[in-house]
């Protein structure tokens, strides 16, 4: 138990120092949020019109973190791949090492990486004006329904990753699955105003129940609580439900593969 | 048998690519064994399967006295590995990369740190111990890639094609490191494409060719397999008797060239060939310009049990 763990704990350490190395994954998870959440803000703000004359920017950064840590996910894609392509995996796999911890140091990187952008986005969202309104507690109830989504969602990369060739692909498989998935939810606008297909898929897509989860844990403006489909009136129970199932269906799966995978 | 590295009957298939078709190889305790071959010849499907990173679809393979199917983990303990397709890491710095797969190998943080410093001065990297390795020469790079594997001071080493495209002052210090390797007691599995290199490194050499073994034996050995020296004298007039007065030393056909001037043929290797052969030819009055004795290389055996020609001779055939 304690070499698993220890083997665990140096490769997530391994992988963090890539991160830190990697000029295009570590501005994943610093400069983006900065730059999104200016762009989002000010770019956008000013056109979209929340009922009840909400603030925009309060609105915003519960969106923000949704988007940045769906996109920046797309990290344990490309990392994966990389390693498996480069011959770091095969390396790692003549060592007496406990096997799954390679997958396992990977998503308790991305767990750590996930972390600092949605500290970065926090931020950011403070300097501009958003304020959890109910309390730390239901502040962090909201990251914390944040990370686990992010942690699921992680393990579908993996999947991604050990099923493309290489990272360049990797990198374009990641961006055909989780643009749409980021962008087609409430997390920028309000869903009312979109076509009535589009609304239905945002109105159950995961990214809207953990958003609006977030939302309404930091007293946030929410329009998706007048929105009748069962995840917009069950907020925290849906974005669980849906992180839940992401993580018992991909992990294994993502296990699997992996298996599959380094077995010639 | 009591060989530490021993595979029987190994093979592997790869779609419709056969890699290893029934190769069998043993390597004693303490032995160097050199697996020599063209491009796709089998090496490095054979060292993953005898490290563990594949699986033979028949045949088996003892590594340290485990089954490398069945029990991977141990032969895992026992083996150090330095392949071309298993690197070290890109991004980290040299030293990191040790203390990493110290760690990875059962070594606490402190024995880990220290066993990276140790290696890194033994193998010359101090300086660049806290580099990032895309930074390194490749010579620099591969020397790490050693280090990598030695840092438990395995009994076990696998070394699949050390030196391929290093430059020659790089392989030849590469060269220096393994056989102080060997002096420690190691017992090595070296597949190379050099023959030069198993001639400098290796006890014994196998080589194969399409997945399987054809040849085995010492260097001395396999040269002798396609018998002794070359003979090639360069006349000074044409001399239709001078293929009598070689006859006595040579060993199969003799040819001379269109002008009659270049006599080449296999002659027995014995102590002092080249002066009796000058003083024969002196004793029949034919006068040389040249005359060399070639001890065969290794690439003459190779291209002779492969099947390959070595040159393209335009030499006439004449009956000794």
């Amino acid at each position: 138990m304690r070499t698993m763990l220890r083997d665990v704990a140096v490769l997530t350490v391994r992988n963090l120092l890539h991160i830190r190395r990697e000029p295009l994954q570590l501005s994943d998870v610093t400069v983006q949020p900065v730059l999104f959440t200016l762009l989002f803000t000010y770019v956008f703000g000013a056109g979209v019109l929340l009922p009840h004359h909400g603030s925009y920017n309060a609105f915003a950064i519960a969106g923000l973190l949704a988007l940045n840590l769906t996109t920046s996910s797309m990290g344990t894609a490309v990392g994966l791949s990389t390693d498996l392509a480069s011959g770091a995996i095969d390396r790692f796999r003549t060592l007496p090492i406990w096997r799954p911890a390679v997958l396992a140091g990977r998503s308790l990187a991305d767990l750590l990486t996930a972390s600092l952008c949605a500290t970065i986005v926090a931020l950011m969202g403070l300097i501009i004006g958003w304020r959890p309104e109910d309390g730390i507690a239901r502040m962090l109830a909201g990251f914390a329904l944040f990370l686990f989504f992010s942690y699921a969602i992680s393990w579908y990369c993996a999947c991604l990753g050990i099923l493309s060739k290489g990272p360049e692909s990797a990198q374009g498989l990641g961006l055909i699955v989780l643009f749409p998935l980021a962008f087609v939810s409430n997390a920028m606008v309000p869903t009312q105003h979109m076509p009535a297909v589009l609304r239905v898929i945002a109105d159950w897509n995961p990214v809207s129940a953990v958003t609006a989860a977030a939302r309404e844990l930091w007293g946030n403006p929410n329009p998706s609580a007048a929105i009748g489909a069962w995840p917009m009136q069950h907020l925290v129970a849906a974005s669980l439900m849906w992180s839940t199932a992401i993580l018992i269906v991909f992990a294994p799966l993502a296990a699997l593969l992996y298996r599959r995978r380094t077995t010639e | 048998m009591d060989a530490t590295i021993e595979a029987h009957g190994l093979r592997k298939r790869f779609g419709a690519t056969v890699a290893l078709d029934g190769l069998d190889l043993a390597v004693p305790a303490g032995a160097i064994l050199g697996v020599l071959g063209p491009n796709g010849a089998g090496k490095t499907t054979a060292v993953r399967i005898l490290t563990t990173l594949a699986r033979p679809d028949s045949g088996t393979a003892l590594v340290a006295g485990h089954d490398v199917v069945r029990e991977a983990e141990a032969v895992r303990r026992a083996i150090g590995v330095t392949a071309q397709n298993a690197t070290v890491d890109e991004v980290l710095s040299g030293r990191q990369n040790l203390v990493m797969i110290g760690r990875l190998s059962g070594l606490r943080r402190r024995a880990a740190h220290a066993r990276a410093t140790e290696l890194l001065e033994q193998f010359e990297l101090t300086a660049a111990g806290d580099r990032i390795i895309r930074e390194y020469s490749g010579g620099m790079r591969r020397r790490l890639d050693l280090a990598a594997s030695l840092v438990t001071r395995p009994p076990v080493l696998f070394l699949d094609e050390p030196t391929t495209g290093l430059d020659p002052s790089s392989r030849a210090r590469m060269w220096a490191i393994i056989r102080e390797l060997v002096g420690d007691g190691a017992t090595l599995l070296l597949t190379t494409q050099y023959l030069d290199e198993a001639d400098q490194l290796a006890d014994r050499i196998l080589v194969i060719d399409h997945g399987r073994a054809i040849s085995e034996g010492t260097a001395a050995e396999l040269k002798a397999q396609i018998g002794g020296a070359r003979l090639e004298v360069t006349l000074t007039a044409s001399d239709r008797s001078a293929p009598l007065a070689l006859a006595p030393f040579v060993s199969g056909e003799v040819r001379v060239s269109h002008d009659g001037l270049r006599v080449r043929a296999p002659v027995r290797s014995e102590p002092g060939l080249a002066t009796r052969i000058v003083r024969a030819l002196d004793d029949a009055g034919i006068t040389i310009d040249d005359v060399q004795v070639h001890q065969p290389s290794l690439d003459d055996v190779f291209f002779e049990l492969t099947g390959h020609t070595v040159e393209d001779d335009q030499d006439e055939s004449v009956a000794a």
